[in-house]
């Protein structure tokens, strides 16, 4: 369902339209599984799994970092794995993952 | 021969990094906002189910609702890329006609997003000082409300820029990509409030 296409490579509107396609399945999958009792135990992985997908698309494919310049990518990263380590270092000092 | 060098691998000649710098300052700029969504959804995550009153998140938000505004703000995405990739093959009406759908969807999303915040203030009476759920929740979806209403003008001034044939450079293909990649940007954070806040249950506190 997801286009193959590598850096240096256009991506043309219908590989948009394909990904937003993917992009809503996924949402509907996201909303689908929290209505779903049985899929209570492992929740929050799941919406984490599904979250993480679609920012991935979104990152590479929409704002192209797939087929641009790495270093792009790499003061993005950057930003969002700082953001990432210094957050989750603050909510385990306040033992919010234990509560 | 140097130029085609270039061209082949998308550089810049006239700058140090061979990258266009705006662009370099754009990213820039979003690594930078990471942080600032990151300590909004980190206080957020702090305070769940530390509200010693009502209104609990689960009493206020309808996600069948929310779901229709990510669905919205989704195709808002496809639609700015459409107009990046029209400007790209040098479609100037086209990129119009997407970049005013994209700016449409960006009003729907805010206009639910106040629907939502006078039913929880005048149905539940839910305000941004009644608990700690009530002051974070505002805060995060407020703050990334404004960027949404941000990125609407911007959109709105690269339609009037482009009508009055007053883009600033020659390369009109710049401005777009500068202004769709805030707008994904604004996308991607709507997809970790819409999993964080909305989708994973907040725990009651004990006798709520």
């Amino acid at each position: 369902m997801v286009p193959r296409r590598r850096r240096g490579d256009h991506p043309t509107p219908r590989d948009y339209v394909r990904i937003a396609i993917v992009l809503g399945l996924i949402t509907a999958a996201e909303v689908a599984v929290y209505y779903i009792e049985g899929a209570r135990g492992f929740l929050v992985p799941l919406l984490f799994l599904f979250s993480f997908l679609k920012f991935t698309l979104v990152v590479l494919w929409f704002m192209h970092l797939k087929f641009d310049s790495r270093t792009y990518s790499r003061f993005f990263v950057m930003g969002l794995a700082g953001a990432i380590t210094l957050y989750v270092i603050v909510l385990l000092s306040f033992g919010v993952f234990g509560r | 021969m140097a130029e085609v060098a270039l061209e082949e691998h998308g550089a810049h000649a006239e700058t140090s990094t061979g990258l266009p710098h705006p662009k370099l300052a754009m990213w820039l700029f979003l690594a930078s906002d990471c942080l600032l969504f990151g300590a909004l959804i980190s206080t957020y995550v702090l305070y769940r189910g530390r509200s010693l009153q009502g209104p609990f998140p689960q009493e206020v938000f309808d996600i069948p609702y929310t779901s229709v505004s990510s669905f919205v703000l989704l195709a808002s995405s496809l639609t700015m890329a459409l107009a990046v990739n029209a400007i790209s093959r040098g479609e100037e009406d086209r990129m119009r006609v997407w970049l005013l759908t994209t700016a449409m969807l960006g009003t729907v999303f805010i206009g639910g997003q106040v629907y939502e915040f006078t039913t929880f203030y005048r149905e539940h009476g839910l305000s941004l000082s009644t608990n700690l759920f009530g002051s974070s929740f505002y805060v995060l979806t407020g703050f990334h409300g404004a960027h949404v209403t941000l990125g609407i003008l911007m959109l709105l001034s690269l339609v009037g820029i482009s009508v009055a044939g007053r883009f600033p450079t020659a390369d009109h293909h710049m401005p777009v990509e500068l202004v769709g990649l805030y707008w994904h940007f604004v996308d991607i954070v709507w997809i970790v409030i819409f999993t964080v806040v909305y989708l994973i249950p907040a725990p009651l506190p004990p006798g709520a």
